[in-house]
């Protein structure tokens, strides 16, 4: 059973000094429910305009999204969205943040108060539920982002680099955090980051994609996020294979950086 | 210059006083009480509670010094008031001189005073008396009772034993005598470094105008009644202005048709000081009621069209983002996401068009009103009721800062999360 289908996707605009960028090139992926996929590359390499045409922010030039055989015209709440900086809204409470979905879909406190109570004890926020979220840090901040996304109930969570602005602790234990919901939900999930080792760590699949025009490099099939459910990861860390393919993908990045450098050297020559 | 010199000691005199003396009973040990480095660290800089105090004293004690308040213990030395004389020596055109003696009364400008009685003397020069108020002075033809007239060529050699002649002006004991171009002699009394009240009034007197207005009233309104209408006009106009400017400015942030179409009369009107409105405004509604609200709605609304535009500017995509893939419709985006993230910035718009609503209220009063504070002032100045002007400039700041902490009140309440996102 297939859930998403990328078709084809290329993504081309016009610049208004009359040249063009061609930010994608004909990708196409397949990620059945229940994956965690991660997805690595250089800047500009177009990950985040992959994400954002998955989660119906932008149209693509060529090809088509298809979730559960429907086409994705536009944002919906099948696909939930984690941001880098939360978005959260400063004017609610944790508790009105979490519960905004269904409160937007119009339904009654009775029937998402449960749901939400919940996922509050998951992410550890239950004592803080009635806070202003500017009150919390940053790592707080990022799980009632997660709560949020998750108390709607999407089919697809879409992950712009959710744990890129926290500190190396607390980033760990939000990895943590992010197996054991994926786990326990089955959600699909499509994670962005730029850090090697926690696409390694979390990624069931890992897409390496490559900059100009934006394309899939390579895709590797992991065992370290199976490994890592419950367990401390720092003990994923030490597998031998884990080392392996971070050097080796490290490397592949490095390359394509060398490369951009070279050809912007060209340019400017 | 007295004055500023003044000020200035006060204002050494007492930061050393403060920093030797009183500091050293409140050594507060909290975060920033124990930063070494306060020069260049901006949030290090606390307004010194004390020099704010001495700061407000040391303008009344001023203010009271230099108009011989009676709430003030020192005073600058007033006018000369009371008895005087000096001596005008008159040669006659044969060569031989002779003294008289001028007495001159000075008296409190307002309370009446007889002309002193005095002995003509002998001689060829007769004695004069003159009364002259405080702050006057008073041409004497001294010659009137003389037995030599100046049509005869007498003329006026010395005061006081000083040689002078005309236009020449000479100290005596308390003023300064001046001969006119014609031989005549000015007397004006020493005037001491006090204002005089029609420059500027005592504190008492001020505050006994406010008494006053309160309960008569001034030009058919009484005080409250004035202060009651500006306020009046800016509430309305500015009501009315947000009440309009703010879904303008929404409209500019949500729909590009409406921002090509607002654009340039918004950024074109702009930079337009409402004061510049007032006379077109005059022409086409009158000077009542409607025109004024009319020029505050025009005050108030190109800054609340602005700060609404910028607020919803202001809403970072990610959570607009958000909203719409958590399932938001364009509704309950607008009424969950965009007003409530543009408030801090509305806020900020709402407090300056306030500011200026005030200002303009207060300047279209002065060009024309029929009631308000403006028109108080203006009218009372035209008449020379320096009291009424500065009573009614105190309450105008007043209020006008009233209004500021009302707003900051507000926003403090109704925007927590400003500046701690």
């Amino acid at each position: 059973m297939s859930t998403l289908s990328i078709e084809s996707i290329s993504m081309r605009f016009d610049l208004p000094n009359g040249g063009h960028v061609q930010a994608l090139k004909d990708v196409s992926l397949e990620i059945k429910t229940g994956e965690l996929m991660s997805v690595l590359g250089p800047s500009g390499c177009g990950k985040t305009t992959l994400l954002n045409i998955v989660a119906g922010f932008l149209a693509p030039t060529e090809g088509k999204i298809m979730l559960n055989d429907h086409l994705v015209t536009g944002p919906d709440a099948e696909r939930g969205m984690v941001f880098q900086q939360g978005a959260l809204f400063e004017w609610m409470s944790v508790r009105d943040n979490v519960s905004f979905g269904p409160r937007m879909a119009g339904k009654r406190e009775k029937d998402w108060a449960e749901t939400v109570d919940h996922l509050l004890d998951v992410v550890g926020l239950q004592d803080f539920k009635e806070k202003a979220v500017y009150e919390l840090s940053g790592g707080m901040q990022q799980r009632v982002a997660l709560a949020r996304c998750l108390a709607n109930d999407p089919d697809v969570i879409l992950m712009d680099e959710p744990l890129g602005a926290l500190d190396a602790l607390t980033r760990e234990k939000m990895q943590g955090l992010v197996l054991k919901l994926w786990k326990e939900t089955g959600k699909t999930i499509i994670l962005i980051t730029h850090s090697v080792e926690e696409a390694l760590l979390l990624g069931e699949r890992l897409l390496v994609m490559a900059p100009r025009p934006g394309r899939i490099h390579k895709e590797y099939r992991l065992p370290f996020a199976d490994d890592g459910v419950g367990r401390d990861l720092r003990e994923v860390k030490k597998n031998p294979e884990f080392g392996e393919k971070r050097e080796e993908i490290l490397s592949m990045i490095w390359d394509m950086e060398e490369e951009i450098m070279g050809r912007t050297e060209e340019a400017s020559a | 210059m007295t004055i500023l010199i003044i000020y200035i000691v006060i204002f050494t005199a007492a930061f050393f006083v403060v920093r030797k003396g009183v500091s050293k009973f409140r050594q507060m040990q909290d975060f920033t009480s124990l930063k070494t480095v306060t020069f260049g660290d901006e949030s290090a800089v606390r307004p010194d509670r004390w020099a704010s105090v001495i700061s407000i004293v040391t303008i009344f004690l001023l203010w009271g010094a230099f108009t011989g308040s009676k709430w003030v213990p020192i005073h600058a030395p007033g006018p000369f008031v009371g008895e005087t004389e000096f001596v005008y020596t008159l040669e006659a055109p044969d060569g031989s001189r002779d003294d008289a003696t001028v007495f001159a009364r000075v008296f409190e400008v307002g309370q009446d005073a007889e002309e002193p009685e005095v002995d003509p003397g002998d001689g060829f020069a007769k004695n004069d008396g003159i009364k002259v108020g405080a702050w006057r002075s008073e041409l004497l033809i001294m010659d009137k009772n003389d037995d030599v007239k100046r049509k005869e060529g007498a003329k006026i050699v010395a005061i006081d034993g000083q040689p002078v002649s005309a236009g020449e002006s000479v100290r005596v004991a308390d003023g300064s005598v001046a001969l006119t171009s014609k031989g005549s002699i000015n007397f004006s009394p020493a005037k001491g470094m006090q204002m005089e009240p029609i420059w500027l009034p005592s504190p008492e007197a001020v505050v006994a105008r406010v008494g006053e207005i309160a309960s008569e009233g001034y030009q058919n309104f009484t005080l409250w009644e004035h202060l009651f209408w500006s306020l009046f006009r800016v509430i309305v106009g500015f009501i009315i202005g947000a009440a309009v400017g703010i879904p303008l400015g929404y409209a500019m942030g949500l729909s590009d048709w409406f921002r090509g179409w607002f654009d340039p009369i918004v950024e074109f009107m702009r930079p337009v000081p409402p004061l510049a409105l007032i006379p077109l405004v005059i022409i086409w509604a009158g000077i009542g009621e409607t025109g004024k609200i009319i020029l505050l709605f025009l005050a108030a609304l190109w800054i609340m069209t602005i700060s609404a535009r910028a607020g919803v500017s202001g809403v970072a995509i990610s959570k607009v983002h958000a909203a719409y893939s958590l399932g938001a419709s364009k509704w309950q985006l607008m009424r969950h996401v965009i007003v409530p993230n543009s408030l801090p910035e509305i806020f900020t718009g709402a407090r300056v068009a306030m500011g200026v609503c005030w200002g303009t209220v207060v300047a279209a009063e002065l060009v024309a009103a029929e009631k308000g504070a403006g028109m108080m002032v203006m009218v009372a100045s035209r008449f020379q009721n320096t009291d009424i002007v500065i009573m009614g400039i105190i309450l105008i700041g007043i209020i006008g800062y009233g209004i500021d902490i009302l707003m900051r009140k507000a926003e403090a309440w109704l925007v927590p999360w400003k500046g701690r996102i």
